[in-house]
């Protein structure tokens, strides 16, 4: 297990520098020029251009830049907003209400999805295996820009079971819609997965076995199939994050809840250069965690992971 | 005798394995549904004309938000356009995007995925970490950094901005899919009687190997195709995708949501095209991808 950790760890560092080198790239290519960028049209004096390099350290090479860039990272120093706000105290100030939505999302998700996993894993082919298939194959189909606002539409507006605006101190019914919507966009793939898992291990020698003992249905299902079914669900969790911060971009934008998401999404409508690429490159750290993380789980939880 | 005579006709002459893969195909009824989705789609980005006689950028206030009448089936939206023409027209830039950006990933990854898997050794390891590095970012935070530079333009409607942005980050999956079948098809009999025979690398990769592991990169590219349509939706919703004169779903949807509560059609059509668009092309690769596994049939 020791060797394991510290290769993924080894693994981990070289792609924290690779993500955040190729975002730094990407944002900082093609800039004619800089301090033009930052001012806008007007004109600028040489008085100017000094002051701004001492700030910026614009007149530095590409990779002292970056290196910048990345220890500002590492010491929690993101730079300010082109309105002069710190970008630390949006991220502190917009985290709580993001992780309460990302929780719950992720909640109704896993219970939805497993719960109707193994139901249709356990009857292959039956009426509510294939009802299953083809509902999860509309919600695959559904981009989270059709998704949000439909919901929002329909449940919130016109049916009204749902408030179809949160605030900052929402709380958990505020929440719930915008969370199903969230939940959506990972309950598909969770669902096929645990399905096709339930589906294998049904025929696994240690069910015969469990079954042979004479052990009731019940049993066999709810502690020795599944638990062996859970573990590929449990890899797809840190696959799943990456969808879910990308999808609360446009939920929180939709559903006006003033998280993360809806901060990014009205700095890249403001044009505000240094807080999307802030929030980008925090949100990449936090997904490449909590990567690491389900690793280790994983490799606890399964001992031929730690083996190849 | 006869049985034999029987057999043979039968059989027929030998099938390859897409021809295989056709029959099979043709038999099935989703793969017909989701065909019959895309060809209409396409020959609505095509020809718009065919399917509307009205201008997408007609728009008179006077119309706002006015019900259905005889041409514009759909109602009019708040400015007074004409959904159902929208709605056609959009569908010209959402697919020229997608099909011009998944053209792009489906260059790259082939070329990478074939390098990397015949040529092995250092070359394989170093783009296999470059692709792990780039699964690392999730795709919508990089698409956004990306295009929100590429569309600085003001002059610009944002189709090429979008266009390469999809293009250059949606490559990954597909290239590690080629990768995986270059190395498998790679070490087969025929590759090594046609290196016997006195063929280059080039030859072996494109004559030889190639046609071999192409179809599981196919089915890739054509489920990538509808999240490329997808994407296109989001970085237009987000307002880093395409604008200006561009009509295209996900601007219709952006434009809709903040009036949902006095005119829903203007939000719900371009939805509904959108998603039976991005699932016609889910179900399609669905479809191949069945066809083309043998353990399956």
């Amino acid at each position: 297990m020791f060797r394991f950790i510290v290769r993924r760890l080894l693994q981990m560092v070289v792609t924290f520098f690779g993500a955040t080198f190729v975002v730094y790239a990407l944002m900082f290519a093609y800039v004619d020029d800089p301090y033009q960028a930052l001012v806008g049209d007007r004109p600028i004096t040489d008085a100017q251009r000094a002051a701004l390099d001492a700030r910026f350290h614009l007149d530095d090479g590409f990779f002292q830049q970056y290196w910048h860039y990345i220890r500002g990272l590492l010491t929690g120093d993101l730079g300010e907003t082109i309105t002069g706000r710190s970008i630390g105290d949006l991220l502190a100030q917009a985290w709580p209400v993001t992780i309460r939505l990302a929780l719950l999302s992720i909640v109704i998700a896993a219970v939805v999805a497993v719960g109707a996993g193994v139901l249709s894993g356990i009857r292959r082919g039956g009426a509510f295996d294939t009802v299953t298939l083809v509902l999860t194959l509309i919600v695959l189909a559904m981009p989270i820009v059709v998704l949000a606002p439909l919901a929002q539409l329909v449940l919130g507006i016109q049916l009204g079971w749902f408030p179809p605006t949160a605030g900052r101190d929402a709380g958990l019914y505020e929440l719930l819609l915008p969370a199903l919507v969230l939940g959506s966009l990972v309950i598909a793939t969770e669902l096929r997965v645990t399905r096709t898992s339930v589906a294998e291990n049904l025929r696994a020698d240690y069910v015969r076995t469990a079954r042979a003992k004479g052990l009731a249905p019940k049993r066999v299902i709810g502690v020795h199939v599944l638990r062996n079914s859970l573990i590929p669900v449990i890899t797809l969790i840190g696959v799943d994050i990456g969808v879910l911060m990308s999808g609360a971009i446009v939920t929180e934008g939709v559903f006006n809840i003033p998280g993360v998401g809806f901060n990014l999404f009205r700095g890249i409508r403001a044009e505000d250069g240094p807080l999307v690429v802030g929030f980008v490159s925090v949100l990449i750290i936090v997904f490449l965690v909590i990567n690491l993380i389900v690793d280790l789980v994983y490799a606890a939880l399964d001992p031929r992971i730690r083996y190849e | 005798m006869s049985d034999l005579g029987e057999l043979s006709r039968t059989a027929g002459k030998p099938r390859s394995l897409a021809g295989d893969a056709w029959l099979d195909l043709r038999t099935r009824k989703v793969f017909w549904i989701a065909a019959v989705l895309v060809v209409v789609v396409l020959v609505m980005a095509i020809w718009p004309s065919l399917f509307t006689s009205a201008d997408p950028r007609d728009c008179l206030l006077a119309r706002k938000n006015a019900g259905p009448t005889g041409g514009a089936i759909f109602g009019f939206d708040f400015q007074g356009c004409d959904v159902y023409a929208k709605t056609v027209f959009g569908a010209r830039d959402s697919i020229l995007v997608a099909v011009s950006a998944t053209l792009i990933s489906g260059v790259i990854g082939l070329l990478v995925g074939l390098a990397a898997g015949y040529f092995g050794g250092w070359l394989d390891a170093l783009l296999s970490r470059f692709i792990d590095v780039m699964l690392g970012i999730p795709f919508l935070l990089a698409a956004i950094v990306l295009a929100q530079r590429l569309s600085s333009d003001p002059q610009s409607n944002g189709v090429l901005a979008v266009t390469v942005t999809l293009g250059v980050l949606g490559w990954t999956t597909a290239a590690r899919v080629m990768r995986s079948a270059v190395l498998t098809s790679k070490n087969q009999d025929y590759v090594a009687a046609a290196r016997m025979l006195g063929a280059g690398p080039g030859r072996l990769m494109f004559r030889h190997i190639l046609p071999n592991s192409i179809s599981p990169f196919i089915v890739v590219l054509t489920v990538l195709l509808g999240i490329n349509i997808a994407g296109e939706a989001t970085l237009s919703y987000l307002g880093v995708g395409l604008k200006g004169d561009a009509v295209s779903w996900g601007i219709a949807i952006a434009e809709a949501g903040p009036f949902v509560r006095t005119a829903a059609g203007p939000l719900v059509w371009p939805s509904v095209f959108l998603a039976a668009t991005v699932l016609a092309f889910i179900m399609l690769g669905d479809a191949v991808r069945d066809a083309f596994d043998p353990k399956l049939r």
